[in-house]
């Protein structure tokens, strides 16, 4: 299959600003933009640059645009995007060089709301032990891979970069909401911050965007809820 | 960068206020408060009377009415405090520079409660009555 795939370039050391590269190449359909991706750096031009590392939808590390919307590079395949595809860097964040945007302030963000267990009684001999039902309250924040797919999507991060984010709403509400965690109310303050929960305003980017499938919007209301009930 | 705590005890001594948490709410509650203010004006002003027939008189009588005046206002000031928060955050959004937003912030505060007072005083301390006069002196020819 004959592809021509748009790359987004940008090498601090020679360019004054970012250009597009095309390329032109012979791929299988059911090749994914990393197989392509790796194609180019491996063949055609060796100064391409991408963070990637297991390939397999687990690390995170390969989040970028792809024609127009966040995804891991690993999981869409080349047949589903047809065959003009343009690749850029995470839109929001500082690009490094290429397809690299600086994680630094993300990952401020994520550490903010105190990413961690946190329970000063104890423990007991064995483990804390958990309902079925207190477990399924939060499973689908346990299955974040901090892409930053979600907060780079997210119209109010892209103007407001002090915005907390939905990746770090997101994991706040894995252990909000997780019934042997007592650090709630901490993480409840960081989030009650002007810039953080209430500038979300539901655009539904960072749903639409979730390459685990986490229905983010959702989960950042139940967080409002939850900061609602606590506090009045 | 905004300021973020590093670890637990930062986030712990952190004091926080509710302000951002009790406008967002107000932001639910007074846009449902407005659709029905809202449609009620509108069902007053044009659907209930034809708006070819207003006059100064019709308006002058109506706006004389306490209840309409209690109406107006609340219509006015939530309005006012409604759109004038939903600006703030937009400016919050988009102005990067701290001293600009602030001074943005400033003039947008300054230049809403100037309106939102001119629309109670007209409301409130202008006399319709001694207005209708002043009209009829000058149409009269005095």
């Amino acid at each position: 299959m004959q592809i021509s795939m748009k790359v987004r370039r940008y090498d601090p050391e020679k360019d004054a600003r970012p250009h597009w590269q095309e390329f032109n190449l012979d791929v299988a359909p059911t090749e994914r933009v990393l197989d392509v991706l790796n194609q180019i750096k491996w063949e055609l031009d060796g100064s391409l640059t991408f963070r990637r590392s297991c390939a397999h939808g687990i690390c995170g590390s390969d989040a970028m645009m792809i024609n127009g919307m966040n995804r891991l590079a690993c999981k869409i395949l080349v047949k589903d995007l047809g065959d003009k595809i343009t690749v850029e860097p995470l839109r929001g964040l500082p690009v490094l060089k290429d397809l690299i945007v600086d994680m630094e302030p993300f990952f401020d963000s994520y550490r903010a709301i105190l990413p961690y267990f946190i329970n000063d009684d104890p423990p007991p001999p064995r483990e804390r032990l958990q309902s079925v039902e207190d477990r399924a309250r939060f499973d689908d924040t346990t299955k974040c891979i901090l892409c930053a797919a979600c907060t780079t999507s997210c119209p109010v991060f892209w103007t407001n970069g002090r915005y907390i984010g939905p990746a770090a709403i997101v994991n706040a509400h894995r252990f909000i909401f997780d019934s042997r965690d007592e650090g709630s109310a901490a993480r409840l303050r960081v989030l009650n911050d002007a810039n953080g929960l209430w500038r979300c305003r539901t655009a539904y980017n960072c749903t639409e965007a979730c390459p685990r499938g986490i229905p983010i919007t959702k989960v950042i209301e139940e967080t409002k809820r939850e900061l609602i009930w606590q506090r009045m | 960068m905004a300021v973020r705590p590093k670890n637990l005890q930062e986030a712990r001594d952190r004091s926080r206020n509710n302000a951002e948490l009790a406008w967002w709410v107000f932001m639910r509650v007074s846009g449902l408060f407005l659709v029905f203010l809202v449609f009620a004006h509108v069902f007053v002003n044009n659907i209930l009377i034809n708006v070819a027939t207003v006059d100064y008189n019709y308006v002058a009588t109506r706006l004389a009415k306490p209840g309409v005046k209690v109406f107006d206002t609340f219509l006015l000031g939530l309005a006012m405090l409604h759109g004038v928060n939903g600006l703030r955050v937009v400016i919050g959004d988009n102005i990067r520079r701290p001293g600009l937003r602030f001074w943005v912030q400033v003039v947008l505060i300054v230049v809403s409660v100037g309106i939102f007072v001119a629309g109670v005083m007209t409301l409130w301390a202008f006399s319709y009555r001694e207005m209708g006069d002043a009209i009829r002196d000058l149409t009269s020819g005095h």
